[in-house]
């Protein structure tokens, strides 16, 4: 379980994160949302403990994050960044086994060459396994990204997953199929998810609770339905919006409503 | 435990990846009867040939074996001038083919070598300065002169190890901003380093008097020349903790191609990994380059032609590299004593004039990959 209170985060005297408290509980998808610049991946890279924050707490497990031992968080708990550069030409398998690094000490063993398998079929790429990784298109890559760190944490018990723009670059069909992912660890495994999300659509289908973030400041969070108003998407993203229900799924549906033009095109 | 037996929604159905085409553990196994064969030609080449059974002979009487036919003045050659000369070779080969295979992973770059941590403008600032100032130091501390006697002809190795680490050292610790070394900054200040030290370089090779100049121009261009079981015994303490602890960081420098915070999160400690690599590099380069001078592309070269070969895992990579970097420079070796023979060919020169070529094609044959 992730906790977060009062958490800020500076950068001189810029302050990107202020007063940001939280939690992400086991069996639960999190979702952050806002609009660009609200600090979302700031959140994420302070819950990955890439950013030190400058005051609040943070919890991961009852105890602060900042004393987790690499190693044992590495087995624990995975992170997908926002971007991903891999300096060496691996192949797709490769790619995948370093997410097994933290189980193994000399060489892999079978267990760890069968979750690397399980790992690219649950993304739907074993048959692009052998592959150079630079070769796949951007969709793929992150598909390939998301399978490392889904070995990673593949038999932890109660893990957590962080996903930072889990999406970008992804098909409508892929969209859906990581998410549901993200469920399925949740629900079937009693995994803990915290996901930043651009789509608020796919927010409201999958997320249980939402943090809905504006210049750095909490705008809500809470039960997805509860946080997915008009008044708050009003307030977050500056946005006149209608909400309708899901045909099927009864979630939000949420339907922009823009005004007719925005831009002064005349100097 | 098998991962389908708990998973059943993450593991629809996973059937084993098909085995791995790459086999470089047969590619290390070639390297290493390679690099045999080539100790026996380099040390059976010269004016007095000492063919291979005569080695092995030699050797096994060494132990207390006999029974096999040689001349003993094959065995005074091979004992006091091939061996010891070829086993340099061996140490400082491995030292910089691993080094420059590790640098690589550190700076995440093909292209980089050791250089750029200012290791080799270090040490050739500090020999160029030993070598001109020498006489002048000792004359304003006489104090100073029964130290360098007794150090002898180890001064000048002394001098230029002291000044890598130092250069070294310099580059790490002003690229460390906010107590993070961004090895983007340290590729920077490792540039301004290097010309920086290049220019006082020149202005003591400006001010260096004709004998000087020659001594200078030699340790430039390097030689395995002055080889003895000496030059061995000081080098092999220098150089066994890289040699043996730089293979080992096959897997962080693996992680450390994700990038430094990917690579945190899979349990990674990357300063310390840094550190180590840096501390390593320099004590194996450091050592070699103020033994035997400087040893161009050789470093960088290796690593990337056996990349090309094994496969980008640094598990394999840098024992590749060991192997690959003493192979070359014992071959390099022999044909600089032999091709101007009886004079010899400074070793630097001949790396560089092979090197080069090889990496432009090298670089042309990836641009047409790419190309296609």
């Amino acid at each position: 379980m992730f906790e977060f209170t009062n958490l800020t985060y500076k950068i001189g005297s810029k302050t990107l994160l202020q007063q940001v408290s939280g939690c992400a509980r086991p069996g639960e998808i999190l979702a952050v949302v806002g609009a660009n610049g609200a600090g979302k991946s700031t959140l994420l890279r302070l819950l990955s403990g890439d950013l030190k924050p400058s005051g609040g707490e943070l919890l991961f497990g009852g105890g602060p994050l900042a004393k987790w031992p690499l190693a044992g968080l590495a087995r624990r708990r995975a992170v997908l960044a926002q971007q991903h550069s891999l300096a060496l030409a691996f192949e797709v398998r490769e790619l995948v086994l370093l997410g097994r690094y933290p189980h193994f000490g000399g060489q892999p063993t079978a267990h760890d060459h069968a979750v690397v398998a399980a790992a690219l079929a649950a993304v739907g790429l074993a048959h692009l396994a052998e592959r150079s990784y630079p070769t796949l298109s951007g969709g793929e890559q992150q598909r390939a990204q998301l399978a490392r760190v889904l070995a990673q944490v593949w038999e932890a018990e109660a893990g957590f997953l962080l996903l930072d723009e889990p999406l970008t670059g992804l098909d409508l069909r892929h969209q859906h199929h990581t998410l549901e992912v993200a469920r399925d660890l949740a629900r079937q495994r009693g995994f803990g998810v915290i996901a930043v999300l651009h789509d608020l659509n796919l927010a409201a289908q999958y997320a249980d609770q939402i943090l809905m973030l504006r210049q750095g400041r909490p705008v809500a969070c809470g039960p997805a339905n509860e946080v997915l108003t008009c008044e708050n998407i009003h307030t977050g993203f500056g946005l006149e919006v209608e909400l309708l229900a899901h045909p099927r799924l009864g979630c939000p549906l949420i339907v922009p409503c823009p005004r007719q033009s925005t831009v002064a095109w005349t100097l | 435990m098998p991962a389908t037996a708990t998973q059943p929604v993450l593991t629809p159905v996973a059937p084993p990846l098909p085995k791995p085409t790459r086999r470089p553990r047969l590619v290390l196994l070639a390297l290493a009867v390679l690099l045999v064969a080539a100790v026996l030609l380099g040390v059976g080449i010269g004016a007095v040939s000492i063919p291979a059974p005569a080695v092995v002979g030699i050797l096994l009487g060494k132990i207390g074996i006999t029974g096999w036919a040689f001349e003993p003045q094959q065995e005074g050659v091979l004992m006091a001038i091939r061996l010891p000369r070829v086993v340099l070779g061996l140490l400082v080969g491995a030292a910089l083919g691993l080094s420059g295979a590790a640098m690589q992973g550190l700076f995440r770059n093909p292209l980089a070598d050791p250089s750029l941590l200012g290791i080799s403008s270090g040490a050739s600032l500090a020999a160029v300065a030993t070598i001109v100032m020498e006489v002048k130091i000792l004359a304003a501390f006489p104090a100073l002169a029964g130290a360098a006697g007794a150090l002898g002809p180890y001064v000048l190795p002394l001098a230029a190890f002291v000044g890598a680490s130092l250069i070294t050292l310099f580059v790490y610790r002003v690229s460390r901003v906010g107590g993070r070394v961004a090895v983007s900054t340290m590729l920077l200040v490792g540039v301004a380093t290097n010309g920086l030290s290049g220019a006082f370089t020149g202005l003591f090779t400006y001010a260096a008097t004709d004998e000087q100049l020659r001594n200078i121009t030699f340790w430039g261009l390097g030689s395995l020349g002055g080889a003895s079981w000496a030059t061995v015994g000081t080098l092999l303490p220098l150089l066994a903790v890289p040699l043996l602890w730089l293979p080992r960081l096959g897997k962080p420098l693996n992680l450390l191609a994700l990038g430094e915070d990917q690579a945190a999160h899979l349990g990674l400690p990357v300063a310390r990994l840094k550190w180590q690599l840096v501390t390593l590099a320099t004590l194996a380069v450091g050592a070699s380059v103020a033994l035997v001078g400087t040893i161009g592309f050789l470093g960088f070269l290796v690593p990337h032609l056996l990349r090309s070969i094994v496969g980008p895992d640094h598990r394999f990579v840098l024992p590749a590299s060991a192997l690959g970097g003493a192979l070359v420079l014992v071959l390099a070796d022999t044909l600089s004593r032999t091709v101007v023979a009886p004079a010899e060919l400074p070793i630097g020169i001949l790396t560089a004039l092979l090197g080069a070529p090889v990496f432009l094609w090298m670089v042309l044959r990836e641009q047409r990959n790419l190309s296609r």
